[in-house]
């Protein structure tokens, strides 16, 4: 009965298929991550991962396990984990900066917000060695996951002051501006590289690939604080975003309290990108490709575009990790390298697709 | 009632609008009209509070404009500007229920009949599941009119009258749909609602408008019952046209 009544709306009226949606992805990310306990170098072994499971909740905590039990409860379980919280992190900062920028477009990898975050904490990593790390001690930690979210923070700022003007917002002036900010943010990068020694290169590489090698606990509750900042925001955000789609002024005349939303906006686009690239490093595309794939199916409306796309960017990144960490194996693949060759085609399909959006 | 007092508006560093004073009141239709580039859309801008003054003020029911919460205004007035453009795949349904949920109606009786009966008044009957950008410019703009419509509610609610603004809600439309709206927007200033339109079309504003605003040059040229406002000599000094190539006999 209930999915009869779900479907069954007003003609037109898609809020049923949102929450379909959700529930079949619910679902597949439950599946996915399972799957993702059970594959590794070792091979395929289903069976040894329901066996280790129950170890999670012994008394005994990590110490009577065996080593299938470790590889999975302690490597294996925190990269799934994290997979997911980056996941859900990507897609909704693409979902909410599309909202924010009013086109399909927006992608904080694309627009160099994922690169000003990621100058943030490349700075953090080369200064972190010496003055800041005698300042913060032991909150050094926490400076690299604050210093990405300042550094989204300043980048989103500025790129919508400069492609805003009189409440339309510039596509073309959008995607320039934000080659412009890559590069900028992108030189720095590399005039740091010059100052750093040996260990601190070798974290660089890291921050240009992606990848979600060396997934820990810590990092697991760090990427978890921001998203649950982001996730708490966006129940005031999802109606201003509909309505902001028809442009500020008209927003405003709904009733929209305008500035409010945009500043949130801003705020969760950081926090999320800032989560994302303080442990994995920028991965691209998966802000773009997820809310894309799921507006074609339950319409733009955010109240189910921003939970669905969480849901299935979580489930699209663990996926590509398991690809990522199989497919030349014993060595690993850069999950970015993964999301760019599944995404980048399908950025250009979209860019020809919607043409006279772009408006070039 | 919708008040201006002396407002003057600058746009990039230029006087666009120059001490402007309106009183606006329910249960009369006002269309402004004027030349290209006279001001007509800044003037409508600033009487709904899109562009801040820089000299006088805008009062809507004796509260200055900045003073009102931002929900209550929208329960009060809906406004169809110029702009019609979705960057997103929006059904016809969704782009509507965007008006519901911020006007009078409110979402818990904002079942589809509500849509369909506001479909029916724009001449769009069944099209609730279309796709919006895949609708004409003219079908577009009865869209955007049907969620405005949506958001107003009745013309007057608990003694209080709601207001209609549109800014050239002809612009693309045909002829039988331009006299549509425009009956729309009469019917709810007669019943007492209050209103206000941007009109190009110097006969449709005549014969529609119980009040027109001449704008030229960023002033008020006349003010008045469109009877005694379209004079031969105003059209000249306004328009630079001949009067009889304009006006109906």
């Amino acid at each position: 009965m209930s999915l009869v009544a779900t479907l069954s709306r007003a003609p037109g009226d898609r809020s049923g298929h949102a929450v379909l949606v959700a529930g079949v992805l619910v679902a597949v990310a439950l599946v996915t991550a399972f799957l993702s306990l059970a594959v590794g170098p070792t091979g395929f072994t289903p069976l040894g991962a329901l066996r280790a499971l129950p170890g999670l909740f012994s008394a005994d905590g990590a110490a009577g396990r065996t080593a299938e039990a470790m590889i999975v409860l302690d490597i294996r379980l925190p990269r799934t984990v994290l997979g997911l919280v980056v996941g859900a992190a990507l897609a909704m900062s693409g979902a909410v900066m599309q909202g924010l920028f009013r086109n399909p477009l927006a992608d904080p990898g694309l627009v160099g917000v994922t690169a000003g975050a990621g100058l943030a904490a490349v700075t953090v990593i080369v200064l972190g060695a010496g003055a800041l790390g005698a300042v913060l001690g032991g909150l050094a930690f926490y400076a690299l996951p604050l210093a990405a979210f300042a550094g989204g923070l300043v980048t989103t700022t500025l790129l919508y002051a400069i492609a805003t003007r009189q409440g339309r917002t510039s596509v073309a002036t959008m995607l320039l501006a934000g080659i412009a900010i890559a590069a900028l943010a992108g030189a720095a990068t590399g005039m740091l590289i010059f100052v750093s020694d040996d260990q601190q290169l070798r974290d660089f590489t890291f921050w240009t690939l992606g990848s979600l090698t060396g997934a820990s606990w810590e990092k697991v509750w760090v990427a978890s604080a921001f998203l649950v900042v982001v996730v708490a925001v966006l129940p005031t955000l999802s109606a201003g975003l509909d309505a902001l789609l028809l442009g500020e002024g008209e927003a405003r005349h709904l009733g929209i309290p305008v500035q409010l939303v945009k500043r949130l906006s801003v705020f969760a686009v950081a926090a999320a990108v800032g989560a994302s690239v303080a442990v994995a490093g920028p991965i691209g595309f998966v802000g773009i490709v997820v809310p894309h794939l799921l507006r074609l199916v339950i319409g733009p409306r955010h109240a189910g575009l921003l939970p669905t796309s969480a849901l299935l960017g979580a489930v699209l990144l663990v996926g590509a990790d398991m690809v990522a960490r199989t497919i030349v194996a014993p060595a690993e693949l850069p999950i970015g390298i993964v999301t760019a060759i599944l995404g980048a085609p399908f950025f250009l399909w979209l860019l020809l697709r919607q043409r006279s959006i772009v408006d070039l | 009632m919708l008040e201006a007092d002396a407002i003057s508006v600058r746009l990039a560093g230029r006087e666009v609008l120059r001490d402007v004073s309106l009183t606006l009141v329910p249960g009369e239709f006002t269309v402004i009209v004027g030349p290209n580039g006279a001001g007509k859309t800044t003037l409508l801008r600033a009487l709904v509070g899109d562009l801040p003054p820089s000299a006088g003020g805008v009062r809507f029911d004796g509260t200055r404009l900045d003073d009102w919460h931002g929900r209550d205004l929208a329960r009060r007035r809906a406004v169809l500007s110029q702009s019609q453009h979705l960057a997103f795949p929006f059904t016809v349904h969704e782009v509507i229920a965007l008006g519901l949920r911020a006007g009078n109606t409110g979402a818990k009786n904002a079942g589809a009949g509500l849509i369909a009966g506001v479909l029916a008044r724009v001449d769009l009957v069944g099209y609730e599941a279309r796709f919006y950008q895949q609708l004409s410019g003219g079908e577009q703009q009865r869209v955007q009119l049907a969620r405005v419509l949506c958001q107003l509610g009745p013309p007057v609610l608990d003694g209080a009258a709601n207001w209609l603004y549109l800014d050239e809600p002809t612009a693309s439309l045909d002829i039988r749909h331009q006299f549509q709206i425009l009956d729309l927007a009469r019917q709810h200033v007669t019943a007492g609602g209050g209103g206000l339109a941007i009109l190009h079309d110097l006969n449709l504003a005549a014969d529609y408008a119980d009040r027109l605003i001449v704008v030229s040059g960023g002033r008020l040229a006349a003010d008045g019952p469109p009877a005694d406002v379209l004079t031969g000599a105003l059209i000249e000094d306004v328009f630079g046209v001949d009067a009889s190539r304009v006006l109906r006999a």
